[in-house]
């Protein structure tokens, strides 16, 4: 293996602009490992190195898209067939933002359909399969994102983040994922899953490349009317201690009703002590509709959804079917055999609740949960700084354990579905094993609360002191 | 509980066709996920307000300055079925009712 591969991203961009190494090499190390990929974990990978430039912040250092995000000229099909082969005629607004910051494009990232999964066993390319062993899934939406971050196929990579999509993968492959709040970074050229809730993030082997590959993203775009201007800069987090943090633990997400696994249960208690030693105040709080989130999330994303993928209709992109056979037969054929099995259930569900009769009684209850939800952290963070939870009930699950029944499939996203609905930040980091299997912490806090939460992070990370480097054989 | 008839009027206002297979089998999981969504309704929510979107900001206008439009001809490119330098498409009278 290349001694290349060890270095983390933000050593890699350092070393980059000392000269130390070279960028094009550094490509090519990690371009000839994504190519040799057998995770299923890149859709596309650059068929030769880029001239790369080392001298901007991100230093040369490549990074791996979720295919979700467009990018000119290069397949963009969002994990589906029925985009197989699309290449848009234009970039997302955070793949240039990077790109300008001097991080070249490295490949494309396997996903969930429409980031319509958590375990990347819905992608219309089969599935990514997780580095700790491959008979278990990545987690997901962002499967492959976190598979080759952790394998150490990709330096760093993006996601985006729906119900945890990012955070998701990113705890069961043993590596940092975070969701900005909501507005922090563009939408624009992220193919659209569920509007009020999708944000992109970095997936990355540490805090400090999270913090390093964020403070590029963030910003306001004049293509995305929803995106915010970034308060400040990110910084590299350096805090030592979490003195004078007051950490909330919710029951409603810690305990039994999530179905939190034993080992995931130790991990996390273990995590808390540590917090304590690092000067933490870990005490129990409440957010009493926390347990409804994920009834309001499955109404509210699939109802966004259905309306999101009308697009998919056989005239402007993709696949067509049906083309002689008039306009109505010509939809419903493209899309019947275009869509995998999740995304016909997402977008039936969002088409029933929003359908007439029914609007009131699930779209507009689901709305009226979504203020609750972010009554309830709005009070939490009253007395707290950050809440913290494990970031999913349970460690990477074997291939086909959950296919069978969606809603045991939904229930991975217990944890982290709350964060979006209220447009907050949220973090996880790999806070130990459990049966040789990485466990995820989650930390999250008020809106554009992202230096503190990564400063929080990065010394709990210290504490910790994870190791990945099996995940990279 | 989703019977086969809405799940058929569903399916027409989302223009996608099911096999009878699949009609039935999407019957069974709706219902299913449903019945755990519908714990919601027993909330009282009287009096609070919807929520659409976290961001409050109001659709801010940008600076309304001319810029580049995408290219015609790229943008073709990725369609089914150009015709005329337009989205070809089906005439919507061909289709049976």
């Amino acid at each position: 293996m290349s001694e290349l591969i060890e270095f983390t991203a933000a050593e890699a961009a350092a070393r980059v602009r000392a000269r130390d190494i070279d960028a094009g090499e550094l490509f090519e190390a990690y371009r000839e490992r994504a190519a040799g990929d057998e995770l299923n974990a890149f859709t596309w990978v650059a068929p030769e190195s880029p001239t790369v430039t080392a001298d901007g912040p991100l230093g040369g250092v490549p990074f791996a898209a979720k295919d979700l995000f467009c990018t000119e000229g290069i397949p963009s099909q969002a994990g589906s067939r029925i985009l197989e082969g699309y290449r848009p005629p234009y970039t997302a607004t955070v793949v240039r933002k990077l790109s300008d910051a001097g991080a070249p494009l490295l490949g494309k990232t396997n996903q969930d359909e429409f980031a319509m999964g958590s375990s990347t066993e819905n992608s219309g390319f089969g599935p990514a399969l997780n580095p700790w062993d491959r008979a278990r899934v990545p987690g997901g939406s962002s499967g492959g994102s976190a598979a080759a971050v952790a394998a150490g196929l990709a330096p760093w990579a993006i996601g985006t983040d729906t119900g945890g999509s990012i955070r998701q993968p990113a705890a069961l492959c043993g590596i940092v994922g975070m969701k900005p709040t909501y507005g922090a970074c563009s939408r624009y050229g992220m193919i659209a899953f569920a509007s009020s809730l999708d944000q992109a993030g970095p997936l990355t082997r540490d805090v400090t490349d999270a913090a390093l590959l964020l403070s590029k993203m963030v910003g306001r775009d004049v293509l995305d009317s929803t995106s915010l201007e970034f308060p400040g800069e990110i910084a590299l987090p350096r805090a030592d201690d979490l003195k004078g943090i007051r950490l909330g633990v919710p029951e409603e997400l810690t305990g039994a009703e999530g179905g939190v696994e034993p080992g995931v249960r130790k991990s996390f208690e273990q995590t808390l002590a540590l917090a304590e030693q690092l000067g933490a105040k870990v005490e129990p709080c409440r957010l009493p509709h926390a347990p409804h989130a994920l009834s309001a999330y499955y109404l509210i994303a699939p109802a966004e959804a259905s309306a999101n993928l009308a697009r998919f209709d056989g005239v402007r992109y993709g696949l067509r079917v049906g083309g002689e056979a008039g306009l109505t037969e010509m939809y419903n054929r493209t899309r019947a055999q275009g869509f995998g099995a999740e995304v016909k259930r997402r977008i039936m569900l969002g088409t029933y609740a929003l359908s007439s009769g029914y609007y009131d009684a699930y779209y507009g209850t689901a709305q009226k949960v979504r203020t609750k939800i972010s009554d309830d952290f709005r009070a939490a963070f009253e007395r707290f700084d950050f809440v913290v939870t494990p970031t999913s009930p349970w460690v990477a699950f074997e291939l086909g354990a959950k296919t069978d029944d969606p809603l045991a499939m939904y229930l991975n996203d217990f944890c982290t579905v709350p964060m979006p609905l209220a447009g907050i930040p949220a973090i996880s980091i790999p806070s130990g094993l459990s049966d040789g299997l990485p466990v995820g912490f989650q930390l999250a806090g008020p809106a554009f609360s992202e230096q503190r939460l990564l400063e929080a992070a990065f010394a709990l990370e210290q504490s910790i002191g994870f190791d990945g480097s099996p995940a990279r054989g | 509980m989703l019977d086969r008839d809405q799940v058929l009027h569903v399916a027409r206002l989302a223009r996608l066709e099911l096999t009878d297979p699949e009609v039935e089998r999407m019957a069974s999981e709706l219902s299913h996920v449903l019945d755990h969504i519908e714990k919601i309704r027993e909330l009282d929510l009287t009096g609070v307000a919807p929520t659409a979107h976290v961001v409050d900001a109001a659709g801010p206008l940008r600076a309304d300055e001319p810029v580049e439009c995408l290219d015609r001809d790229a943008v073709l490119a990725a369609a089914p079925a150009p015709v005329d330098g337009g989205f070809g498409v089906p005439s919507p009278g061909q289709a049976p009712a």
